[in-house]
């Protein structure tokens, strides 16, 4: 057999795998499995482009190639062990931003390889080089896009920046990409693809910037399935069925996840990319906001009346949101819960689609910390709940239990489908401080007279909580 | 076969691909959401071949060093993408056992 030949074979398979991997991943009991047939297939698929390029004898540049592979795959493995479990979001940004400025990389090669073909007076794939130029464009915004969501995520520039000028600049870009494409169309050359690139990133930067944090979830999941678009485009450049099979997989799976995320959020995909949602009404100062000319007050409580309060109920739903995260109080909040259970309180757990920072991220964190699946409830299972509850305990989240998505409507987040703490006997809110949230408004649930508030952060105040209930019992 | 048939393949490939990856993940619970999105991005990993074979056919040094440069991100993106994947689906695994008794 050809190596040509053996290689097709082995990217068959792994075309085969990736799609049998993906199935699995979207089943809760076999989706490590799912991963781990995907990794095998990416094996094979590796293994198989090196019997074809070294087939023919040592090609040129072998050792960078290993290299260049050991380099990239140390990295990745070394910041993906180490990344906090919290701060996996970004992560997954950052690799996705990787993959996307690959893609505009073999882009920009493909598109000189052309020119060069062309300057011989070789017959130019039209397909092929369409698809170099999406490649790129794709590929660039991606990888810019997806170093901005890392930024937001990270805290670096979490509010959103809207400006009319910021809006009339990315109409004019896009207006200037346009131009720039149908230019290399034209005949123009390799300084005119490097120009497309450069209008791909600022045109990104001005895309992405504007979008508030609590959307990032949704702008990663599209600059993901992006990125899968970008890879399929450089498998028509290159001819290679295999980048064209996986990177379609994702581009199609990313495009129907990212608007299932933005169902959950009840939002539409260009609400998302172009209301610019956190920025729209200025946060007001903290507590200081006055409605209809009074001041609005709100309610602390100590560690040793809230134990109290919680030895007398029969009922609590927890409500888990990104401040638990980011303060690790999740091993603890379990404990918590585990004593409260213990003497007879119904404890559920009330896990908003959107909490954390991505869907599905609060999941993940009770899952590390051992909370029973069965206590896990989702938005639509725990509503009708709240109104039964003796207690909402709200530990770090704000907007995802913000009264205002169900009446304010000029509220940014109108229309998000919140969990109805506001409904419950008493409301506890465990909280840093009474500034906003992660949209950057004010929460009307603090001033809520049912409501008190527990001020510290998540994993000294529960564990605050949890010796003073012990202490009570 | 004649160049214009190629393409057609291609883009057969590419339409029925589309219609799987919808079809593949329609019944995703939410909690999944986030390992199946680091999942299909681990997946888009594999633009690191597109690097190798760029790689492998440059000379020039400017070209040399962007194939490198995609490989080396490409195979970040691919080894990362699938290690962070595995440890998120890890917390998933051992809740049955020891949660219970809680």
């Amino acid at each position: 057999m050809s190596p040509k030949l053996v290689s097709d074979l082995a990217y068959l398979a792994s075309a085969i795998l990736f799609i049998v991997g993906l199935k699995f991943l979207s089943h809760p009991k076999r989706a490590r499995n799912g991963n781990l047939l995907a990794a095998l297939g990416m094996f094979l698929a590796v293994a198989a482009s090196f019997v074809f390029i070294w087939g023919g004898g040592s090609p040129q540049n072998g050792m960078l190639i290993i290299v260049g592979i050991v380099i990239g795959g140390l990295a990745g493995t070394i910041g993906a062990r180490r990344v906090a479990i919290t701060e996996m979001p970004q992560m997954v940004a950052l690799l996705n931003g990787c993959g996307g400025g690959a893609a505009a990389l073999v882009s920009a090669v493909e598109f000189a390889n052309f020119m060069a073909e062309k300057g011989n007076g070789q017959p130019v794939d039209p397909l092929g080089f369409g698809a170099t130029l999406f490649g790129g464009v794709i590929g660039s915004l991606s990888f810019w896009g997806s170093l901005v969501a890392f930024g937001k995520l990270s805290g670096f520039m979490e509010k959103a920046i809207t400006s009319g000028a910021q809006k009339a600049l990315t109409a004019l870009l896009f207006i200037a990409l346009i131009a720039n494409i149908v230019w290399i169309a034209m005949g123009a050359g390799t300084g005119a693809f490097y120009l497309l690139l450069g209008l791909s990133m600022v045109f990104s930067i001005l895309m992405v910037v504007p979008i508030g944090g609590a959307d990032m979830p949704v702008v990663i999941s599209l600059l993901n399935s992006c990125t899968g678009l970008a890879v399929a485009a450089t498998g028509f450049s290159l001819r290679e069925p295999a980048l064209i099979i996986s990177g379609t997989l994702v581009g199609a799976s990313g495009t129907l996840l990212t608007l299932m995320m933005c169902k959950a959020m009840n939002r539409s995909i260009t609400n998302v990319l172009f209301a610019g949602v956190g920025g729209g009404a200025p946060a007001a100062a903290p507590g200081a906001a006055a409605v209809g000319g009074v001041q609005k007050s709100h309610r602390e409580i100590s560690a040793d009346d809230l134990a109290m309060l919680l030895g007398n109920v029969g009922s609590v739903i927890v409500i888990p949101g990104y401040g638990m995260a980011v303060a690790q109080a999740q091993h603890v909040t379990r404990e918590l819960a585990d004593m409260l259970a213990a003497r007879g309180v119904d404890v559920k757990y009330a896990v908003h689609p959107v909490a954390g920072r991505m869907p599905g991220h609060m999941n993940v964190l009770l899952a590390e910390a051992n909370v029973p699946y069965e206590q896990l409830y989702d938005l639509d299972q725990i509503n009708p709940e709240f109104e039964r509850a003796d207690v909402a305990l709200v530990i770090g989240a704000n907007d995802v239990v913000n009264p205002a998505a169900r009446t304010d409507k000029s509220s940014p987040i109108y229309g998000m489908p919140i969990l109805d703490a506001d409904k419950a006997q008493h409301i506890i809110v465990v909280k840093r401080s009474l500034n906003p949230g992660f949209a950057g408004i004010d929460n009307e649930l603090y001033y809520n007279p049912k409501t008190y508030m527990f001020f510290g952060d998540a994993k000294g105040a529960i564990g605050k909580l949890v010796e003073a209930v012990k202490a009570a019992a | 076969m004649n160049e214009g048939t190629l393409i057609l393949y291609a883009i057969y490939v590419f339409m029925l691909a589309v219609f799987v990856g919808f079809e593949v993940i329609s019944k995703v619970p939410v909690q999944l959401h986030t390992p199946l999105m680091s999942g299909t991005n681990a997946i888009h990993g594999i633009v690191m071949l597109g690097g190798m074979l760029v790689l492998a056919r440059s000379e020039e040094p400017l070209l040399v060093w962007m194939g490198f440069a995609a490989v080396v991100l490409g195979a970040a993106n691919l080894f990362g993408g699938f290690v962070v994947t595995d440890r998120m689906l890890e917390m998933f695994k051992s809740k049955k056992p020891s949660g219970r008794k809680g």
